[in-house]
C-alpha cells in the first residue's frame, strides 16, 4: 500500500505539478518569441515613437535662443519686451552666429511668420557686433519686424519646444496669437487638399478594383479548376512582380511615345499624343492594376465557398434572375467585398511610389508629400506630423480589418 | 462557368458580357508584364510598337554597367542577410506563438506584425530619425537590419499558417519516447514545417530585394540597391536599359514566388493528408 502511494500522488501535488508545467511552458514559449519581439521593439517601434515624438517636439528656438525663450515665458504679450529681452536676443545671436545656427531660427521663424526668414538670419548677422545697450534701439534699426509684437508672440509660441503647431497645421489649422485655433490664411492652407486627394484617390481606385474584381472573381470561383487556374495566372503573375516594375511598366506604357499614344496615334483617333502620363488618370489607372488582385482574391475565396445550388434553388422557388443575385448571392459575398476593399483602401492610403513616378506634382498624395518635406524643405516636424495622421488612420482602419477579418490574414491573399 | 438550361435570353446576356469583362479585365492585369518585356528586346530606344528591329543590346548594358551590376550585388549581398535573420527569428517567434498558453498574444502578434501595416514612408521616416542618432545611416549594416524588420511579419505569418496545421501529438509523442526538445525540433518538428520555413525564406528574400523607399531614404549612393537605382533611373533619365532590368526581375521574383506557391501546396497536400 505504501509503495503505491508514493507513485500516486494526491490531487493537490498534482495541480501543483500541472501549474508549474504550464508555467515553464510559458516560460518556454515567451523565450522563444523574445528575440523577435525585442528586435521588432527596438528597431520598429522606438523609431516609430521617436517619429510620433518629433511631431510634437521641436526644441530648435528653445535650444538656439535660450535665454531670449526664457525671459519670453513671463512677458504678458500687451506690448513690446523690455531692453532686457532686447539684450537677451543680442546675446542669444551672438550665440547663434557662433553655433551657426541662425539659418535654423529663420527657418523655424518662417513657419510662423511667412516670409520672415531673411529678416531673422540678416539681423542675427548684424546685431552679434552689438556689445553696448540699449539693445532695443538698436536692434529694432536693424529691422523693423523687431518693433511688431507679432514677432515676439511667434518667438514665445515657438519657444516652448513642446508645439501642437505642426499637427495643427495638417489640418490647416494654427494657434493664433490670442491663443484661440483657427483656420491658416487660404494661401497656406493646402494639407486639408492634400488629404481629401489622398482619401478621394484612395476610394476611387477601391471601387474600380470592386467594379473590375467582382466579375472575375465570380467567374473564377464558378470555372471548372483546369481552367481557373490557367485564367488564375492572369491574377498571380502581376501580383508577384514586384510594386516598383509593375509602376515601371506603367511608366513606359503611359509614355508620349510609349505603346498606347502611339495606338491612338497610328489609328487616327487622336492628333496629338494624350498626356496619360504624370496625370491623375496615369496614377488611377496604375495603382488600379497593382490592387486590383488585392480585392479580388478574397472575394475570390469567398465566392469558392458559395455552393451554386443556393442560386438555383432561389431561382426554383420563382426568383428572377436578378433579384436572386441580388438577394441571395450577393449579400453572402459581402464579407469578402468588405475584406478586399478595406485591405485595398488601407493599402492607398499609403502609397507613395506609384504617384511619384506617374503621377504630376498635383497628384501627390500624403506620403508623397512626407517624402517632399524630407527631401525638399528638410521640415521633419512636417513630415512626422503627417506621418503621425496617416498612422493613426491605418491603424484605425486595421483594427476594423481584423475584427473583420484577422490581422494575420493580411496580404498573403 | 455554364449557363444553366433555363436562362432567359436578359441572362444569356449577361453571361457572356461578364466573359467578355472578364477576358478584358484579365488582359489589362497581365497587359504592362506582356508590353514591357518584348520592348526589352528592342533595337531602337524608343518604347513603341512596331519595333524596327530585334536586339539584346539593353541586356548587354544591364549586365555589363558597373552601376547596375553593383546594384545587382549589393540587392542580393543584402537579401541574403535579411532572408538568414528574418527566417531565423521569424521561425523562432512563430514556434513561441504557436504554443499553447503564450500570455498577451494578441499584443505580442499586433506587435511582430505592425511592420507589414505601418505605411513603408512612415516606417522610412522612422528609421531615418533614428539611425541618424546611432550613425547606421548609409550603412550595408543599417540597410539589412530595415529590411529584416519588414521581412520578418512575413517569416512569421507563413511559418505560423504552417503550424496551425501541425499535430502537436507528434511532438508530445517524440517527447514521451524520451527524446529531448532539440531532437524533437530536428526530428519531428522541422521536417514537417520546413515547406513553410522555406516559403517564409523566400517571402524574406523578395521583400527584401523589392523594397524600394527605405533604400531611398537611409541609403547613399554606395549603397545603391537595384530597386533604388531602377526608380532614381526612371526619375533622372529613362533608358530602354530599365526595360531589361524590369524584365530580369519579373522573371526572377515570379519564378521564386511560385516556389512559394508548390511548397503551399504541397503542405497544404500533407495536411489534407494527415488529417
Amino acid at each position: 500500500m505504501a509503495h503505491a502511494e508514493a507513485i500516486i500522488p494526491n490531487a493537490r501535488q498534482l495541480k501543483l505539478q500541472l501549474k508549474v508545467a504550464e508555467r515553464r511552458g510559458k516560460l518556454r514559449a515567451l523565450m522563444l518569441v523574445a528575440p523577435l519581439f525585442l528586435f521588432v521593439f527596438i528597431s520598429f517601434v522606438i523609431p516609430i515613437v521617436l517619429m510620433l515624438k518629433n511631431a510634437i517636439y521641436d526644441p530648435d528656438i528653445s535650444n538656439n535662443l535660450p535665454q531670449t525663450t526664457a525671459l519670453l515665458a513671463d512677458w504678458d504679450g500687451k506690448e513690446l519686451p523690455s531692453e532686457a529681452v532686447y539684450a537677451a536676443l543680442a546675446g542669444d545671436f551672438r550665440g547663434s552666429e557662433q553655433a551657426k545656427t541662425s539659418a535654423l531660427i529663420g527657418k523655424r521663424m518662417n513657419y510662423e511668420i511667412a516670409g520672415i526668414r531673411s529678416k531673422v538670419i540678416t539681423s542675427a548677422r548684424k546685431a552679434k557686433v552689438l556689445s553696448a545697450p540699449p539693445y532695443k534701439d538698436q536692434i529694432i534699426a536693424i529691422d523693423p519686424i523687431w518693433s511688431d509684437i507679432d514677432t515676439w508672440t511667434a518667438i514665445k509660441r515657438a519657444g516652448s519646444p513642446i508645439t501642437s503647431f505642426y499637427l495643427l497645421n495638417t489640418l490647416d489649422l494654427e494657434s493664433k496669437p490670442d491663443g484661440t485655433i483657427g483656420a491658416v490664411d487660404p494661401g497656406r492652407a493646402v494639407y486639408r487638399d492634400i488629404l481629401k486627394r489622398t482619401i478621394g484617390i484612395s476610394l476611387t481606385v477601391t471601387l474600380l478594383t470592386l467594379i473590375l474584381g467582382f466579375p472575375v472573381a465570380y467567374v473564377l470561383a464558378n470555372t471548372p479548376a483546369r481552367i481557373a487556374n490557367i485564367l488564375m495566372i492572369f491574377v498571380l503573375l502581376p501580383f508577384w512582380t514586384s510594386l516598383l516594375v509593375r509602376t515601371t511598366a506603367w511608366f513606359v506604357i503611359l509614355q508620349d511615345n510609349g505603346p498606347i499614344n502611339d495606338l491612338l496615334l497610328g489609328t487616327g483617333l487622336v492628333n496629338h499624343p494624350l498626356p496619360l502620363i504624370f496625370s491623375r488618370f496615369g496614377t488611377i489607372v496604375a495603382m488600379t492594376h497593382i490592387q486590383l488582385p488585392f480585392t479580388l482574391l478574397p472575394i475570390y475565396s469567398l465566392m469558392k465557398t458559395i455552393p451554386p445550388s443556393y442560386m438555383r434553388a432561389a431561382r426554383s422557388l420563382g426568383g428572377g434572375p436578378v433579384y436572386s443575385f441580388t438577394r441571395v448571392y450577393l449579400p453572402q459575398t459581402l464579407p469578402g467585398i468588405g475584406a478586399g476593399c478595406l485591405l485595398t483602401f488601407i493599402l492607398c492610403l499609403g502609397y507613395y511610389i506609384t504617384p511619384a513616378l506617374v503621377g504630376g506634382p498635383s497628384d501627390q498624395m500624403v506620403s508623397g508629400i512626407i517624402a517632399e518635406a524630407i527631401n525638399r524643405e528638410n521640415n521633419w516636424g512636417k513630415a512626422c506630423a503627417l506621418g503621425t495622421v496617416l498612422l493613426t488612420a491605418t491603424l484605425v482602419l486595421y483594427f476594423v480589418y481584423n475584427r473583420l477579418v484577422g490581422i494575420d490574414k493580411v496580404k498573403l491573399g | 462557368m455554364k449557363l444553366p438550361s433555363y436562362a432567359t435570353p436578359f441572362e444569356t446576356f449577361v453571361y457572356y458580357a461578364t466573359l467578355v469583362f472578364t477576358g478584358l479585365v484579365l488582359l489589362f492585369l497581365i497587359s504592362p508584364i506582356i508590353a514591357i518585356m518584348p520592348l526589352s528586346f528592342n533595337a531602337e530606344p524608343y518604347f513603341s510598337y512596331p519595333m524596327p528591329g530585334l536586339s539584346l543590346r539593353w541586356y548587354d548594358d544591364f549586365f555589363t554597367n558597373e552601376r547596375w551590376m553593383s546594384a545587382v550585388k549589393i540587392s542580393l549581398l543584402v537579401a541574403a542577410l535579411v532572408t538568414v535573420l528574418a527566417t531565423a527569428l521569424g521561425t523562432l517567434a512563430a514556434l513561441g506563438l504557436s504554443r499553447a498558453g503564450l500570455p498577451f498574444k494578441p499584443v505580442i502578434l499586433g506587435v511582430l506584425i505592425s511592420p507589414m501595416i505601418v505605411p513603408v514612408i512612415i516606417t522610412a521616416v522612422a528609421i531615418y530619425l533614428f539611425y541618424a542618432q546611432l550613425g547606421l545611416i548609409a550603412t550595408i549594416s543599417g540597410l539589412v537590419l530595415a529590411h529584416t524588420v519588414l521581412a520578418t511579419p512575413f517569416v512569421v505569418v507563413t511559418v505560423t499558417s504552417t503550424l496551425s496545421g501541425f499535430d502537436h501529438s507528434l511532438s508530445r509523442a517524440a517527447s514521451g519516447l524520451g527524446a529531448p526538445p532539440l531532437t524533437v525540433f530536428t526530428n519531428v518538428i522541422l521536417p514537417i514545417i520546413l515547406p513553410g520555413i522555406i516559403s517564409g525564406a523566400l517571402f524574406a528574400f523578395v521583400t527584401s530585394f523589392d523594397e524600394v523607399v527605405v533604400a531611398l531614404f537611409i541609403t547613399s549612393a554606395e549603397q545603391r540597391t537595384l530597386p533604388k537605382q531602377m526608380f532614381s533611373g526612371i526619375r533622372e533619365q529613362i533608358s530602354p536599359t530599365i526595360t531589361a532590368a524590369a524584365t530580369v526581375l519579373i522573371l526572377f521574383s515570379v519564378t521564386l514566388l511560385i516556389g512559394i506557391e508548390l511548397l503551399r501546396r504541397r503542405s497544404e497536400r500533407l495536411r489534407g493528408a494527415s488529417s
